[in-house]
């Protein structure tokens, strides 16, 4: 189909050499954009899950350490009870002691701090639990008690990610406006080279669309051209990017990485570039041939 | 003379041009063709000849008057309706109007292509032809590279190889020798007598007396001379 013999010159044209790079440029760019906008939605299903399935209850230690045990199981009793909650069960000693090992270290003096009671509790899903009065609950067994309901922070990290999305979302609406402009720019042009061949193709008997095909088809091999470039371009920095934020998961960043339907998606993009370009290229010679005569 | 026949392929009433604000090149110019006639068409140089058939293969609007091709009024036409129209008519434009970048064959072919023709049919067409113009060993010459005359009978072959309803030649044997001039006229010929129509303009009174067709001639935009209302058929 791209070896086809063409009845106009074009493969001679100008724009032949910037044309391919540009689309590639354009593809690296939207492909970077298309992935960020991927990834962050998968974290924010992740934290949105996050937001939706745990809270963390906190009960400040007694003095006493049979009172402690006696609202422990007091808050944990109520928390079985209430209506929406799967199971809640208090986090162990010593995973509170590996938490604050990084700020703290190991000694006996941390061991002998009063250190808070955590109850970790996880949430059925779907069903909506009245917090107000869970915590007043929980203050009327031991008044320190308090619900960390992760939403707080969550919610503006999700509405920060939300607008990073939009943003990436408006530029790659603007590649995309931009490439379309620059093909129809180009399109013309080479009507313009090209006037007096396509003049005695009309007079030899061509239609418009046989004109405009050959356009179409020069454009489609332009574009797949320019986006396998882009594609190219855009895989090694992906991979290097997801390589950088797997060496940051740790700390803050759960599970940055792409399904293989998303890769799968991102190396469409050229060829869906393709045949945009190849479209655009054929609606402006209709155009502007219609105009013409 | 005005009055409208049914095998009138073509049809000038008042017919007027000009170009741009110039003065009229073509005035009041009204004649019909019948199907199958051959005709030359003479005049001094500058008299209007190749507007004359500019305005019949539709290259450009008259500024008054009528035309009709093939019994249609070509005004009213719809523009997506002309390239059916076109492609019964052949046409060896004064300039060849050649492609460059396009092999001798690919030329050729052109006309075929454009229509839609198989491959297969068009490589077996267009090697004959172009055998029977002596450019067996040119076809895949670009035009550049080839002598006036080699270009002139490329430009003839492409606008003989749909076998047209009505040729237009604008002076097709500017460039050949007379011997050449003759063989290609009697492709011409052979074309007539399958029923096309031919339009010749020439300055050559050689080619015009040895053929013995009726001419219609110009002379300062004005038919002169019309054509002969049994031209052609008569000669069969
Ligand atoms: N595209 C054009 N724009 C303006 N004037 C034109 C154009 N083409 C032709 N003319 C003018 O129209 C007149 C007729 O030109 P035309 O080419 O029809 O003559 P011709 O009879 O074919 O001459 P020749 O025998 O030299 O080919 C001339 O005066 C010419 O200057
Ligand atoms: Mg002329």
């Amino acid at each position: 189909m791209f070896n086809q013999r063409t009845d106009l010159p074009l493969h001679k044209d100008p724009s032949n050499r910037f044309l391919p790079w540009l689309i590639a440029f354009m593809i690296y760019l939207a492909t970077l954009a298309t992935a960020g906008v991927m990834a962050l939605d998968g974290l924010l299903s992740h934290w949105q899950a996050g937001v939706t399935h745990t809270l963390t209850v906190q009960i400040s230690p007694n003095a006493s350490e049979k009172k402690t045990e006696q609202v422990l199981s007091a808050s944990l009793n109520l928390l079985n009870r209430t209506h929406g909650i799967a199971h809640a069960k208090a986090v162990p000693h010593s995973e509170i002691m590996t938490l604050l090992e990084p700020w703290l270290g190991v000694s006996d003096t941390v061991e002998s701090l009063p250190l808070p009671i955590l109850i970790d509790v996880e949430l059925l899903d779907g069903v909506q639990i009245n917090m107000e009065r869970l915590l007043k609950d929980l203050k009327k067994i031991e008044p320190s008690a308090s619900i960390d309901d992760h939403s707080v922070w969550l919610e503006r990290v999700i509405r920060l990610t939300q607008s990073i999305q939009i943003l990436a979302a408006a530029i790659l609406g603007f590649i995309g406006f931009a490439t379309i402009g620059t093909l129809i720019f180009t399109t013309r042009v080479g009507l313009a080279v090209h006037h007096s061949v396509i003049e005695v193709l009309h007079l030899i008997g061509a239609k418009d669309s046989y004109i405009a095909r050959q356009f179409a088809n020069h454009a489609l091999g332009l574009g797949l051209k320019g986006g396998m470039i882009g594609i190219a371009l855009a895989g090694p920095t992906l991979l290097g990017l997801g390589y950088l934020s797997s060496r940051l998961e740790g700390m803050l960043l759960p599970d940055v990485t792409l399904t293989w339907i998303q890769w799968g998606g991102l190396a469409m993009l050229p060829v869906l570039t393709a045949f945009f370009a190849s479209i655009t290229a054929r609606l402006t010679v209709l155009g502007t041939l219609k105009r013409m005569t | 003379m005005e009055s409208t026949r049914k095998d009138d392929v073509v049809k000038f009433e008042n017919v007027g041009l000009r170009y741009g604000l110039g003065p009229e090149v073509l005035r009041d110019v009204s004649f019909n063709l019948r199907a199958g006639s051959f005709h030359f068409l003479t005049g001094p140089s500058g008299a209007g000849k190749s507007s004359l058939l500019k305005l019949m293969y539709l290259a450009h609007r008259p500024s008054r008057g009528l035309i009709s091709l093939f019994g249609r009024d070509i005004a009213t036409a719809k523009r997506n309706s002309l390239p059916a129209v076109r492609r019964k008519i052949g046409v060896v434009f004064q300039g060849f109007h050649l492609l460059e970048h396009l092999t001798a064959f690919d030329n050729v072919a052109l006309p075929l292509r454009v229509a839609g023709t198989r491959e297969s049919d068009i490589k077996r067409h267009v090697e004959e032809l172009l055998s029977w113009v002596g450019l067996k060993s040119h076809m895949d010459a670009r035009p550049p590279t080839l002598s006036g005359g080699q270009q002139q009978r490329v430009a003839i072959a492409r606008a003989i190889i749909t076998q047209p309803d009505i040729l237009l030649a604008d002076e097709p044997t500017g460039n050949v020798d007379d011997a050449m001039g003759f063989r290609l006229l009697r492709l011409f010929e052979e074309l007539n007598r399958l029923g096309t129509t031919v339009i010749v303009a020439t300055h050559s009174r050689a080619l015009i007396d040895r053929l013995g067709y009726p001419t219609m001639s110009l002379e300062n935009g004005e038919l002169t001379k019309l054509p002969s209302n049994e031209g052609g058929l008569s000669n069969v």
